[in-house]
């Protein structure tokens, strides 16, 4: 192997691996003002340390990661790689490193073990080397038993621990990972850091991670947070702890009242920084070290108790991302949330014949089942959706959750079993019953060509709205979703969080409903994912049902209902704080609910509901 | 594992991984194997310039021994399919709707005239739409016109002898079957479309769906991933005019008068020219579709329309002329049609040959570079 | 409006916008055309300019430098050579540095003094079949006028030889210049309004299939029909205006008459435009990807061009041949096109195209709302 002997890695540990020193990248699209992607940005890796790149969308992650692989060459400064120039020794640094794109590169039409042989091939290990190399990562990623599938048949967070397989073929010098882990289900996402971590311990190399995921990063030795190409703050996380000690406090509702509500009236107030529910109460980040600050903003009578709590790096980087703003102008600030928080919008009088049809509840499954082939994706899955719920389908990767969800929507034949969408078969009903639905698709989907507006009026039309109404709608999407400043940008162009709240407009112009929404956070960055809780609550109190998959088990805190799959079957079915109780034990009192899906995935937990007996 | 293995198994992956690709799509597949065999089949039935079986219209205004004499002579032709009509009119009718081509008009006199020892007009009115059918049913025409006059000389009637005749030969291809001229061109347009279509597809793939960001971090050399991209597709262009060439020799008889490895020779310099400039466009545009349309006009249609082909290059205006000679479809028509029919002349090939590996070069290197090790250019 | 109509006009609206918004599909709209038309305009003709011919005058008297004078004439021959020898034929048309050679006998003459007939040869280079006859027949035309006006001195002098004189009356009807780039461009448009609509349509559903956008469609209340006509109705108005451009620019540009009704040019267009759209819409419910429904296109494209009788007489392809070509639509706008360009068109003539080309297309059309519904639902 290229790699160095073991006495050496030792003697290494602690030396820089990469060394980026006052790196300045712009970029000049077509048609549009040059992006300062990274300015003056500087930071190392040294041997046996994994540090954390984190950051809001477009803060310049991938950019920097792909001037240390040399795919892009830096406007200046420079990116030292095991002390070569990444742009005059770009091809000796490839040998020796490793990179995981975003997007990464799996040949679809290729077999999971085929894609391994091929990346082994590129990267020169060894034959002999190869059969434990590939049993390990296999099982790391649990595709064993899918080595002769075909990568395009996999779900994406299969895809995702495949293309991690593909990229750690081979023990790297240096490793560089872009958001490792968007799609991936919680259990998988430990699996998959365990063996980063393992090889950073066995084999000393350095690790940097771009990462959405702020837990994950609270792992890492070190976290870097960039800020629109600049870098904010440096360290490691306990210090990033240390400094938010004191602003942070738990609230724990009172006996019958909703940690949503609290949440609600928390978010967006003066003087608070963010307000997030976490196994069944509301964690309060402030801006100076004042509790009284939380209890002014709670109405009498919601909260049983306000106590301090433990700093996460979470909190940390919601203060700094909240500082860094403030100290700006405040021009190109997203909207004060407190506004939207409880606005609720005027409803179009519904045909009595909807409303009745509406109020056996929102969506009604019975035995519903999937089979593609030899394969079942679905089993048997029961479960009623009540009006103004929000309903969770959570699961691991491959577990059913998007088949499920394809069918509910009529966009997928169903197999078996009876499903039932504001009291109508969508596949039989006709156009006509589509129209009290919104939609957002996985990727949000939008079209790319047009601009905001085009997006927005297209929907609006195809859904009939009248000319005035849609001007109307228009005008509160444009508000609402803080689209006004790119309202003539295309879409294509947007950054992720944009697209998002643009995808998230568009499925709410008509004013549906219900609103099915498949993994609407994925590969959003946390300030995004709050805003759009913040929205999908006050929808949801104005009477909208909401039916959302996840995988991220945080947000699951903001369902009402959950329902967990795994293997296309139900594992189990209830409100958070039920689920939550699946896995409370003496030694683990307080589980959160990745705790709980973790347990019932592992079977550790019983599992409980109508249909799920494993 | 020295250097040298560790390159010679990064190439072996990746060129083992391009086979298994092209194995799993079938529209390489269809590209590469159906195309060929569809195409020739086409051009070797659907496509013919030869006059036969042209039907015309015979009008005898004079119905005597002398014009039914050289009605029948029509009749015998195989180049003709005449049917007899009354009236003129009737016979105008039936060009019009293009029942008939043409018009064989003998006037009433013509007898008259013709034991007279005067001038006996036969008339001939041909559909000008196709013009080049037009011009071969006028020389035709005259062929049987000639031969009557001939025979009735020999049988020492009154006729008027032309005072030069024509005794024509025609090279490499006495019969003057057209399919002998096409097959050969027709290999050049399939080695074309696998060499530029498909190719500019599947690199330009590679692109869009993110294979290639994860591909050039690896220690694979941008020369590596050029020679994985071209040689598979080589093999596949090869199978493409192995294939061609043997229907072409079985199923239709052309015949293949120069030296296989001349032939092996000029067509491997010619796909490479095409593989060169798939790659480039791919490497170009990075995007399937825009990387099609290029392909089709840079590619495909200069390999129909300006190579000789079917069409003569020769008549074209001399701008057309000029672009033509950038376009390697051209050289190899060339020396295709000359290896096929006439043999190794070397004065025409060494000159194709030269241009080929000319253009050759020229391509695979401008591939290479804007292929490149970046992301940005 | 009715809510359908509204449906329709705004999906209809957002497929305009995106392919206008698009650089590249608005390249695939303006280029190609605009390129194919000055291709096809200029290099797809079959007439001969320019054909190089050598001459080999062994007799030197003032007869046979009377002929070859009207060779000199001619603009379609061009004089490249003086032979010594006969010897030096077969190296001249191997390397192709003449195209004809011209031998005129010793006796040459001497046997037209004699009153006997004399024999001129041609030897064509036969690589190029088709150049080869048409340039026979060339030769003969002129060999021809010769005889005829040497006819009468003939019949004067020598005695027992003179007889009636045969004299061919070439009336070339509609397209009297014969040129057969008249033949080619009067049926572009129909050829390329195909070409455009079945790229635009064949990449509809399937761009949005890649792009994730089409479960957003279905979602919405829209009605599969609606969905199918909002995505023919784009591609069709841009295959219908790319076609009226270019028949405005075959007659403003190359000078081809427009003899027949405008009408009846548009509704051949329209029910051309139908039968596409049906298979492009096919083709692409059918593509999971861009790439599939590319090749799919360009496979269905390449048969029916070259089975159209756009380049090549349908009559002269075998008779099962023929008969496949019924199921041509491109056979029928070629048919129709030519008709209204240069025979003066109309509604009433072009009957026997329209008829057709409707079945074909409420076949196609029907074939692709079932392969939609099939494949959607």
């Amino acid at each position: 192997m290229s790699h160095s002997t073991d006495e050496s890695v030792s003697d290494r540990s602690g030396e820089p691996v990469l060394c980026i020193r006052r790196l300045h990248k712009r970029f000049a699209p077509k048609g549009g003002p040059p992006v300062e992607a990274l300015q003056d940005v500087s930071l190392d890796v040294r041997c046996g340390e994994v540090v954390g790149l984190v950051g809001p969308d477009g803060a310049g992650k991938t950019t920097l990661l792909r001037i240390a692989t040399g795919l892009l060459v830096p406007d200046s400064g420079t990116a030292t790689v095991l002390e070569l120039d990444s742009v005059r020794d770009t091809l000796q640094i490839r040998g020796r490193i490793a990179y995981m794109p975003q997007k990464f590169g799996l040949y679809e039409d290729l077999t999971v073990q085929e894609n391994l042989d091929l990346y082994a091939d590129l990267q020169g290990v060894e034959p002999a080397a190869r059969a434990s190399r590939y049993a390990r990562l296999l099982e790391m990623t649990q595709l064993e038993t899918c080595a002769d599938r075909l990568a395009g048949r996999l779900s994406g967070g299969m895809k995702q621990k495949l293309g991690l397989a593909c990229a750690l073929i081979k023990i790297p010098e240096l490793l560089l990972l872009d958001e490792p882990t968007v799609g991936v289900d919680p259990v998988s996402r430990r699996e998959l850091w365990r063996i980063v971590y393992q090889m950073v311990e066995q084999e000393a190399i350095g690790v940097l991670v771009a990462t959405a995921y702020l837990d994950e990063a609270e792992k890492c030795h070190r976290v870097v947070v960039l800020h629109e190409g600049r870098k904010l703050d440096e360290g490691a996380p306990t210090q990033f702890r240390e400094r938010v000690r004191g602003h942070t406090f738990v609230v724990q509702p009172r006996q019958g009242a909703r940690p949503r509500a609290i949440q609600g009236r928390l978010a967006g107030q003066p003087g608070i920084i963010d307000a997030t529910i976490r196994g069944g109460r509301v964690r309060v980040v402030t801006h100076e070290r004042d509790r009284a600050a939380v209890a002014r903003a709670i109405p009498a009578g919601l909260a049983a108790g306000i106590a301090a709590a433990e700093p996460t790096l979470e909190d940390a980087f919601m203060k700094l991302l909240a500082d860094a703003r403030s100290s700006r102008s405040h021009a190109d600030l997203p909207a004060a949330p407190a506004r939207m928080a409880f606005e609720t919008h005027p409803r179009q009088a519904e045909p009595e014949i909807e409303r009745g049809a509406a109020a056996g509840g929102a969506v009604h499954t019975r035995g519903l089942t999937k089979r593609f082939g030899d394969f079942t994706a679905v089993s048997e899955i029961s479960f009623d959706v009540q009006r103004g719920e929000i309903f969770g389908l959570l699961g691991p990767n491959g577990a059913g959750k998007s088949t499920t969800f394809r069918m509910l929507c009529g966009l997928s034949r169903v197999s078996g079993g009876e499903v039932r969408v504001a009291g109508r078969d969508l596949r039989r009903a006709g156009s006509f019953a589509r129209q009290r639905l919104g939609y957002m698709a996985q990727q949000f989907s939008l079209y790319g060509q047009l601009s905001v507006i085009e997006n927005l009026r297209f929907f609006g039309r195809a859904y009939g709205l009248t000319k005035a109404r849609l001007a109307e709608r228009i005008e509160w999407a444009l508000e609402e979703f803080d689209l006004r400043s790119h309202r003539d940008a295309t879409a294509g162009k947007l950054p992720g969080g944009y697209k998002q709240r643009l995808a998230m407009a568009a499925a709410m112009l008509h004013e549906p409903d219900i609103l099915f929404l498949d993994e609407p956070t994925s590969g959003v960055d946390p300030l995004a994912r709050r805003d759009f809780w913040r929205r999908i609550n006050s929808f949801a109190e104005s009477g909208v049902t909401v039916v959302v998959t996840t995988h991220f088990m945080e947000e699951a805190e903001y369902c009402d209902r959950m329902l967990i799959m795994s293997q296309g079957r139900e594992l189990a079915t209830g409100t958070p704080g039920e689920i939550r109780a699946l896995a409370r034990t003496a030694s683990h009192p307080d589980p959160t609910i990745e705790d709980a899906f973790i347990a019932l995935a592992e079977g550790a937990a019983q599992p409980r509901g109508t249909g799920g007996s494993p | 594992m020295n250097a040298f293995q560790r390159r010679a198994m990064r190439l072996t992956g990746f060129l083992r991984k391009e086979s298994r690709q092209i194995r799993r799509d079938p529209s390489s597949i269809a590209l590469a194997l159906v195309m060929p065999v569809v195409l020739l089949f086409l051009f070797g039935f659907g496509v013919s310039l030869d006059i036969k079986n042209v039907p015309i219209a015979i009008v005898l205004d004079d119905r005597g021994p002398d014009a039914r004499e050289l009605a029948a002579r029509f009749s015998l032709s195989s180049y003709f399919d005449p049917v007899s009509v009354h009236r003129l009119d009737e016979a105008r009718q039936l060009l019009d709707r293009g029942a008939v081509d043409g018009i064989v008009h003998v006037q009433a006199d013509f007898s008259v005239r013709l034991a007279r020892g005067a001038a006996a007009p036969v008339q001939v009115l041909v559909d000008g739409t196709d013009s080049n059918l037009a011009q071969l049913v006028q020389g035709y025409t005259l062929g049987v016109l000639n031969l009557w006059s001939q025979q009735r000389a020999a049988r020492g009637l009154p006729t008027h002898l032309p005072a030069v005749t024509i005794q024509q030969r025609i090279w490499f291809n006495d019969a003057v079957n057209s399919t002998y001229f096409l097959v050969p061109g027709l290999v050049a347009l399939v080695m074309t479309l696998i060499g530029v279509l498909l190719t500019a597809l599947v690199v330009a793939r590679e692109w869009e769906r993110g294979t290639m960001e994860a591909i050039l971090v690896t220690p694979l050399r941008p020369g590596e991933i050029m020679v994985g991209k071209l040689l598979p597709y080589f093999v596949l262009g090869m199978i493409g005019l192995g294939l061609s060439v043997a229907l072409g020799r079985v199923v239709f008889g052309v015949p293949f008068r120069g030296s296989p490895s001349v032939y092996l020779l000029l067509s491997t310099l010619f796909l490479l020219a095409s593989l060169g400039l798939g790659l480039f466009i791919s490497a170009a545009t990075r995007v399937q579709f825009v990387a099609a349309q290029i392909s089709i006009i840079t590619g495909f249609l200069p390999a129909f329309f300006l190579s000789g082909l079917l069409f003569d290059l020769e008549s074209t205006p001399w701008p057309i002329q000029a672009i033509s000679h950038v376009i390697p479809a051209r050289y190899f028509v060339s020396a295709s049609h000359t290896i096929f029919l006439a043999g190794d002349v070397w004065s025409i090939l060494q000159w194709d040959a030269l241009f080929l590996g000319v253009m050759a070069f020229v391509l695979i290197v401008l591939a290479k570079s804007r292929l490149g090790q970046r992301l940005e250019r | 409006m009715g809510p359908t109509l509204i449906r329709i006009t705004t999906l209809v609206v957002k497929e305009f916008l995106a392919i206008m918004k698009d650089p590249k599909s608005r390249i695939v709209v303006i280029g190609p055309p605009i390129i194919q038309f000055f291709v096809f305009g200029y290099a797809a003709t079959f007439d001969l300019n320019n054909v190089r011919y050598a001459v080999l005058d062994e007799d030197r008297s003032a007869e046979s430098r009377e002929l070859l004078s009207r060779f000199q004439a001619s603009p379609t021959f061009r004089l490249v050579g003086q032979l010594d020898s006969g010897r030096q034929i077969g190296d001249l048309i191997d390397r192709q540095g003449a195209r004809l050679v011209l031998r005129i006998p010793q006796t040459f003459s001497r046997d037209l003094q004699a009153g006997r007939p004399a024999q001129i040869q041609v030897i064509a280079d036969g690589r190029n079949s088709n150049v080869a006859s048409v340039a026979l027949g060339y030769a003969n035309a002129i060999v021809a006028r010769y005889n005829a006006e040497r006819g009468g001195a003939f019949s004067g002098s020598a005695a027992g030889a003179a007889g009636p004189a045969l004299q061919l009356v070439n009336r070339a009807w509609f397209n009297s210049n014969l040129q057969s780039r008249w033949f080619i461009i009067s049926a572009l448009g129909g050829l390329i309004a195909m070409i455009v609509v079945l790229l635009l349509s064949g990449l509809s559903v399937s761009r949005e299939r890649e792009f994730g956008t089409f479960d957003q469609l279905l979602v919405a209340p829209f009605r599969s029909g609606e969905i199918l006509v909002a995505k023919a109705l784009p591609p069709m108005a841009c295959g219908m205006l790319d076609a009226l451009l270019l028949a405005a620019a075959a007659v403003l540009w190359f000078g081809v008459p427009f003899r027949g009704s405008l009408p009846a040019l548009v509704v051949a267009l329209s029910v051309f435009i139908v039968c596409v759209v049906g298979v492009g819409l096919f083709i692409s419910s059918l593509s999971s990807t861009m790439q599939q429904s590319l090749l799919g296109s360009f496979i269905f494209i390449m048969p029916n061009v070259i089975l159209s009788g756009f380049t090549t007489p349908i009559e002269n392809m075998p008779r099962w041949l023929q008969l496949g070509t019924l199921i041509n639509p491109l056979r029928y706008i070629v048919t129709a096109c030519r008709n209204v360009f240069l025979q003066g068109g109309t509604l009433g003539t072009i009957w026997p195209q329209l008829w057709p080309m409707a079945a074909i297309a409420a076949v196609t059309l029907a074939a692709a709302t079932w392969l939609f519904r099939h494949r959607t639902a």
